[in-house]
């Protein structure tokens, strides 16, 4: 009824295989596109820029990374804080190394620079995994922390071992620093979070991602039909690094503007997008969004109506809040294990053949 | 979702809208998280002093005081929600009690124009007015924290530090870590070596470095710490046996939250303070007759004339002072942010004027200048007495050693200048 497939026909494989199989689909999200880049520009504040949107968009990047790792090569990480950390500390080194160069390409090069770190502390992955493989991430964590602490380099021997990011503009627009609009910052996220989303989707649904698949549904069986384990896992790890480390720098240099690693990439970072992954849906793009909205949005949603719309103390309000999402973390995995994708999955399914259910 | 967060967000700022004339300073406070214990008396003491001028004077020369309160726990990410979430035309001043948040505030609020107030913590070299145009840190700042803590030592060991060993414990984020150039200068001055032992946050675990205090005795620990760590280092100080007179907190590790856990134990520990304790003070007859009796205090008043609450009555004291010299400049109540940096510049608290209020030799004399933020940043020493179960002052304000710290912070201020992009402004 809602969804509506007849005289939606497929006459080639390339139409058959697409994202958006439903036209209403592909209509509903290139709206929601055009409403992202062509409306909210221009209405956003800066409260809903750098307290709502632009964290969510830079959540929703390092999931797909986690994601990536995790729901679609079943490698389970907890380093996810700490890489993020070497995206952040990458882009600040090289934008005070290179003022000269856009910004943009630093953002991607920290990409880079932790996807090469990812893909060392991936290494373990190749001998062990599940448990263990998150005990060793979670030494990456700790590891990369403690090094960025402890080495004055990386802080370029600031007095209070904070990173402060530099005024940086792209296309003549600030996109760092306190000058930069609110517009500007939402823009860059979300041109990073289209891409990024982009990027993996394709990934995911090709060879590449089959081969993921395959080491994650049975690494032994993957291997006898070809599938070399050492590409597999160390492209995993590297791609999913690739992407949080973007995520780590535009969290550090778009949303923060100021880091202390410690604080803001210690091991509740990691649990954080962990938590998305698993609310939002392992192994799927969409949830990845869903998760990082779930997560970033429902506290200040609550924290807004319960001191801005009750006037209730904030203290009390802080530990109600914290009592309600844990709450709804543990409804929603009992009564959706598979989380926000599977049920929007299932939504659509029914819809598609409302009023008659078989 | 967006839908009901934006009509809840709108329905929030129509209730908690401020009506004109009205002073509005968010109050950027946090009672939850590891910090909580402090932080909770903090915002007590900062929102107790705004309700008295209120009930009693009718605010700041007519003008009601607002301090919408917004829960950080501390974090800064909630701390910039919170920032954004409260920069309205009317907010005048933030004093985010976090030296984290305060990192994240002082280029947002250079940049849109709100004054930052930050005693006792953040970043140390705002001092420089030249620079800092809109941040405030007087009365005093980490950097004469430690000076004071050093030079109170050389006044115990008749002016003569060398060959000792001197441990700084901090904790490990840009809060504990600022004392440490400072320390090494000093260092390097007096002849003392110094160690220095980080605590991860939130600081419960400190077993390793109580281990490393007592392998190597060193004859003074020094502590940075704030919120759960104060109460596990001197537990720990104490399970070692390590005398507790020879241990000295800066003002953040010194209220009653932290000695007590200790119980008979903590007895002799000292901390450094730039304000007065206890409510041997006239205005503490006030507080009780307009805020306390009438049940408007915080939390029912539980922590009044604790040591962490007389640190947030001091801060919004000066706050309050600085309104008011705003107003004087200004010649209307309703002032701006930009007149309230002008009053501040202006700011002048005699101790005449500390009298006047009610709180004759609680703090310093404090006067600034458009180049000087942080006023004479003297501080003093308290000693904890268990069996009273009360903080007393033992030394008088002590001057913090200029010579060293005035060239660290023009450098520091400088090479912020240089990577922020700013010219200083030309002002003496």
């Amino acid at each position: 009824m809602f969804y509506r497939e007849a005289g939606d026909f497929k006459t080639s494989y390339r139409e058959d295989s697409q994202t958006f199989p439903l036209a209403l689909d592909r209509w509903a999200y290139r709206l929601l596109m055009a409403v992202a880049v062509l409306v909210v520009p221009f209405v956003i504040d800066g409260y809903w820029a750098n307290a709502i949107l632009v964290p969510f968009l830079i959540y929703a990047i390092a999931a797909i990374g986690l994601n990536i790792l995790v729901g679609y090569a079943g490698q389970l990480s907890l380093g996810t804080g700490g890489f993020m950390a070497v995206g952040a500390y990458a882009v600040y080194k090289l934008s005070v190394a290179f003022p000269g160069i856009n910004i943009v390409f630093h953002i991607i090069a920290a990409g880079g620079i932790t996807a090469l770190v990812g893909m060392l502390f991936g290494l373990p992955s190749l001998r062990i995994k599940g448990f263990y493989l998150a005990v060793a991430t979670l030494a990456a964590q700790f590891f990369l922390v403690w090094l960025f602490n402890k080495v004055p380099w990386f802080y370029n021997y600031s007095a209070s071992g904070q990173i402060n990011a530099p005024d940086r503009s792209v296309l003549g627009w600030m996109v760092t620093g306190p000058l930069a609009t609110p517009a500007a910052k939402y823009l860059i996220c979300l041109a990073f979070a289209f891409v990024v989303a982009w990027i993996a989707r394709n990934l995911t649904r090709g060879m590449t991602g089959r081969k993921w698949m395959a080491i994650r549904d049975m690494d032994i069986a993957a291997e006898i039909i070809g599938v070399n384990p050492l590409t597999a896992k160390l492209t995993a790890f590297g791609v999913s690094s690739f992407f949080i480390g973007i995520a780590g720098a535009l969290f550090f240099a778009v949303y923060l503007g100021a880091a202390e690693v410690g604080e803001a990439f210690g091991i509740n970072k990691s649990f954080l997008i962990l938590f998305m992954v698993i609310i939002g849906g392992l192994g799927s793009i969409f949830g990845s969004f869903a998760g990082a909205a779930f997560m970033v949005l429902l506290p200040v949603a609550l924290k807004n109506l319960l001191v801005g719309g009750f006037g209730w103390p904030t203290d009390l309000a802080a530990h109600i809040e914290l009592m309600i999402v844990g709450g709804l973390i543990v409804i929603f995995l009992i009564a959706e294990p598979h989380g926000l994708a599977q049920l929007w999955r299932l939504t659509k399914e029914k819809l598609r053949l409302w009023p008659f259910p078989h | 979702m967006k839908m009901t967060l934006a009509a809840l967000t709108t329905a929030a700022a129509l209730i908690a809208g401020p009506a004109l004339a009205d002073l509005t300073l968010p109050h950027l406070s946090y009672r939850t998280g590891p910090y909580a214990a402090n932080g909770t008396q903090y915002a007590d003491g900062f929102n107790d002093y705004f309700t008295l001028l209120n009930e009693r004077d009718g605010g700041i020369g007519g003008a009601k005081i607002l301090t919408p309160e917004c829960e950080t726990a501390y974090n800064t990410e909630k701390g910039v929600e919170c920032y954004e979430a409260t920069k309205s035309e009317a907010a005048l001043i933030y004093n985010p009690m976090s030296t984290g948040i305060t990192y994240q505030l002082i280029p947002k609020a250079s940049a849109d124009g709100k004054v930052l107030y930050t005693p006792g913590y953040g970043r140390t070299s705002a001092k420089n007015g030249k620079v800092f145009e809109w941040v405030f840190n007087a009365p005093a700042n980490y950097w004469d924290g430690a000076s004071v803590a050093v030079k109170y030592l050389l006044d115990q060991n008749g002016g003569d530090l060398k060959g000792k060993k001197i441990a700084l414990l901090y904790h490990n984020s840009a809060y504990g870590k600022e004392p440490i150039r400072t320390l090494q200068e000093l260092s390097k001055k007096h002849g003392f070596t110094l160690s220095e032992l980080p605590v991860d946050a939130p600081g419960q675990e400190q077993k390793s470095q109580w281990l490393q205090i007592r392998r190597d005795k060193p004859d003074y620990v020094i502590m940075y710490g704030w919120g759960v760590m104060n109460p596990a280092a001197i537990q720990e100080a104490a399970n070692i046996k390590f005398p507790m007179e020879n241990f000295i907190g800066i003002w953040w590790s010194g209220g009653e939250v932290d000695v007590q856990a200790a119980g008979a134990a903590a007895n002799g520990y000292k901390s450094l303070t730039f304000n007065g304790v206890g409510t041997d003070y006239p205005f503490y007859a006030d507080l009780t007759k307009f805020v306390v009796d009438p049940g408007k205090a915080s939390q029912g008043g539980k922590f009044v004339g604790s040591a962490v609450y007389s640190r947030g009555v001091y801060a919004a004291l000066i706050i309050g002072e600085a309104i008011r010299k705003a107003q004087e400049l200004a010649g209307t109540p309703d002032i701006n942010a930009a007149q309230l940096r002008d009053g501040f510049e202006a700011l002048d608290i005699t101790e005449a004027r500390m009298a006047e209020l009610g709180l004759p030799g609680f703090g310093q004399p404090i006067k600034l200048s458009c180049a000087n933020h942080g006023g004479a940043g003297m501080a003093r020493l308290q000693q904890w007495d268990a069996t009273a179960g009360k903080w007393n002052l033992i030394t008088d304000f002590i001057q913090p050693d200029e010579e060293v710290l005035e060239p660290l912070i023009a450098a520091d201020s400088e090479a912020y200048a240089k990577e922020a992009g700013i010219t200083p402004r030309a002002c003496d």
